[in-house]
């Protein structure tokens, strides 16, 4: 199929029930998903989740063990890679080594016969600033040179479906901006659909309309990125989009509005709509940033959640705000984010401190209770060491 | 703070001298082997390709000389011979390398996975090699003779005239010559396609290559090497092969090659000086067909 000329717009890409199995191994597992044309969809996750398999079966490099793949409404499941309207920024980078940097740029334009292969390639390659290389051969790139080159390739096609396999890991701080910049330029301009895979949720953040975060052949959740960090849904995605102090307890009492869950025997109170369980033993948590640090125990206050007191075990400062680690006994060891509005930390390590937060703040956790990490004494050496810690400390206390 | 400089600077020019000198001593081996086993030789033979013969001397008495005519006497009578050899050896490695390509692309891409097909397929490759070149050449002189099953069976569906044969024409000569060079021209090729980088096949792919572009624009020129290589190693003993060519093999006179002559001179006619010029032609003619097709494909893609 040649295709006459440049996409005139993104499609949309569906992916349904697609599973990857291979020999002896499951990369993907029923996998949903939906893309609405021109919009930039970010699929982060951690090492060996199924990213690159995902891109993979949407290119045709890889067939699906079940499952359709429909691309601008048209089913594509079985045809070839040359066929469909899609280019990947591979991961690998996959040069031709025996062609210059334009020839490789150029190398699609080719293929479909469309006018001013060369031009056009000069072009791509101006925008990721690499022309005045054009004539080089890819072994004499360096890395990041290397990258810009794959994405290029990819992008001067201007398919409907671009895929980017974690196209600028190998660029420094500026040039990825930069880079972020152009990448979102094009998008938006002509409307592409981008699927990029990343390691920096900051990039997703930041570039994706949907960010949907993957873990062993899954989504555990998608959708914008505000909501995604403000409501994480598994202990997975709270813990893998920034940090989360997590709790896990019985809920005690329910109302119409709001839950309250015992954790190490004070009620904490989580909005009901923000909560995906509502009875039995459910974790919750809440982000670092939205806690506050108390020098001395607050007057109870409806609406506010408070643990403590505790004691600071670590600060480290790091520029805009100052991290503090403090151990509130029964409960572990909580994370506090605290912006430095005055000159140097507010409190100092060994200080007895008490942590309290807006109730509408919290949220509740869809997992297992059995598979969070709980901080009541279990069998695991790391809870055995802090019990007995805690217990050493209380000796002390009375001594 | 300035002595040390100086004093770094000294170890450093040093070191490299050393190493080369290291080296000097490990080639020289090598360069004792090529003096005495290949210019030697060859400065001899070039010597005996101006010789002349003794006045009232017998046959087979020649001395020393500068008889430049050898050359053009022996071009003169043998020209066509050297035309059919190269001719011949040239249709021999097109030939191997269609059939070799598929073979080394299957073991080398396609069974990677299958480590233990991937031996078997070689050592099948390899097998002919256990045989003796002579045997093997004079089996298949056996099963081409006018009373074997391919002969018979051609005359019935009359492909062949009633007293058509294949032994002792040009068909059986060059099948003889890219039966027996296959190998050499498989194992580089295998060596190649098995470190080519699939990758780079799928981005072809992914760039709306089709498959057969796919092999055209990357598969081929990433496996330059190992088609060099290959028919390198395949047309140069070809062109110069006497075997098949021979009468008393695949071949008859109407087929003969250099090869043939080179061998009727030296050891029939006694004609030395003859038979050390067909030699400095033919290895002169090899080297310049070589050197313009190494220069053409790229000297870079060899090593
Ligand atoms: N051809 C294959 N055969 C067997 N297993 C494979 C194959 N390709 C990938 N896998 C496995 O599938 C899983 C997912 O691989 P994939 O390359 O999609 O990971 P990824 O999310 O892209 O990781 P990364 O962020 O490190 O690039 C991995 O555990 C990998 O080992
Ligand atoms: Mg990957």
């Amino acid at each position: 199929m040649a295709i006459a000329s440049f996409a005139e717009s993104g499609a949309d890409l569906q992916l349904t029930g697609i599973t990857k199995r291979f020999p002896g191994f499951t990369a993907i597992e029923e996998l949903d998903l939906t893309i609405p044309a021109g919009s930039f969809f970010a699929l982060l996750g951690p090492s060996g989740c199924g990213k690159t398999t995902t891109l993979r079966l949407v290119a045709g490099l890889e067939e699906p063990t079940a499952g359709q793949i429909l691309i601008g409404g048209k089913d594509v499941t079985s045809t070839k890679p040359f066929q469909r309207p899609v280019n990947t920024v591979f991961q690998s980078y996959a040069l031709f080594p025996h062609m210059t940097i334009l020839e490789n740029v150029a190398f699609g334009l080719r293929r479909r016969k469309l006018g001013d292969p060369v031009g056009k390639a000069h072009e791509a390659l101006k925008l990721v600033e690499l022309d005045h290389l054009a004539s080089r051969r890819p072994a004499q790139l360096s890395g990041g040179q290397q990258q810009r080159v794959a994405l290029a390739r990819a992008i001067v096609n201007r398919p409907a479906l671009l895929l980017l396999d974690e196209p600028l890991g190998a660029l420094d701080l500026k040039l990825r901006r930069q880079m972020q910049l152009e990448l979102k330029t094009i998008q938006t301009e002509v409307g592409l659909t981008f699927l990029h895979v990343t390691h920096d949720q900051e990039e997703a953040m930041t570039m994706a309309d949907t960010v949907a975060v993957m873990n062993k052949g899954k989504i555990e959740q998608m959708g914008a990125p505000e909501e995604l960090y403000e409501l994480p849904r598994t202990a997975f995605v709270a813990n893998f989009l920034g940090q989360s102090n997590l709790f896990t307890g019985e809920v005690v009492a329910s109302g119409p509005d709001h839950i309250a869950v015992d954790v190490a025997g004070v009620p904490i109170v989580v909005p009901r709509t923000r909560a995906q369980r509502h009875a039995g033993e459910i974790a919750i948590g809440v982000r670092p940033e939205k806690v506050s640090l108390l020098t001395s125990a607050p007057l109870p206050e409806s609406g506010r959640n408070v643990l403590g007191p505790g004691r600071v075990t670590d600060v480290s400062f790091s520029g805009v705000s100052t991290q503090y680690l403090v151990d509130v006994p029964g409960v572990g060891e909580l994370v506090v984010f605290a912006q430095n509005m005055v000159f140097g930390p507010v409190v100092q390590v060994g200080a007895s401190v008490w942590i309290s937060w807006n109730a509408d703040h919290g949220f509740g956790l869809d997992d297992d209770p059995g598979v969070v990490p709980r901080f009541v004494p279990d069998a695991s050496t790391e809870s055995i060491a802090i019990q007995r810690r805690i217990a050493l400390e209380e000796e002390l206390e009375q001594a | 703070m300035a002595f040390t400089a100086f004093a770094s600077q000294a170890t450093v020019e040093q070191a490299p001298r050393k190493r080369s000198w290291i080296a000097l001593v490990l080639l020289l081996p090598g360069i004792a082997y090529l003096v005495l086993f290949f210019l030697a030789p060859l400065i001899s033979l070039i010597i005996t390709s101006f010789q002349q013969p003794v006045l009232d001397g017998d046959i087979g008495e020649y001395t020393a000389g500068f008889q430049w005519q050898n050359y053009t006497d022996a071009l003169g009578e043998y020209w066509p011979l050297v035309l059919r050899s190269f001719g011949f050896a040239l249709i021999a490695t097109v030939l191997a390398l269609a059939v070799s390509y598929p073979i080394a692309y299957f073991i080398g891409v396609k069974a990677r996975r299958f480590p233990l097909l991937q031996s078997l397929m070689l050592t099948l490759v390899i097998a002919p090699f256990f045989i003796s070149f002579l045997l093997r050449t004079l089996a298949w002189k056996q099963i081409m003779s006018d009373e074997g099953p391919i002969v018979q069976f051609l005359k019935t569906i009359a492909i062949l005239p009633s007293d058509g044969h294949l032994t002792g024409t040009a068909f059986s000569v060059i099948f003889g010559l890219t039966y027996n060079f296959i190998p050499f021209m498989t194992l580089p090729l295998y060596a190649t396609l098995e470190r080519l980088d699939t990758r780079y096949l799928e981005a072809g792919a992914d760039l709306y290559a089709s498959p057969f572009t796919v092999f055209r624009k990357v598969t081929v020129p990433l496996s330059m090497p190992g088609i060099i290589s290959g028919t390198l190693l395949t047309f140069i003993p070809a062109a110069g092969d006497y075997i098949n060519a021979s009468r008393d093999f695949l071949g008859s006179s109407s087929t003969a090659m250099v090869g043939n002559a080179i061998e009727a001179n030296f050891l029939v006619l006694q004609n030395y000086p003859i038979a050390a010029a067909l030699s400095i032609v033919l290895m002169a003619v090899i080297l310049i067909i070589v050197g313009l097709y190494v220069r053409r494909a790229g000297t870079e893609d060899l090593v």
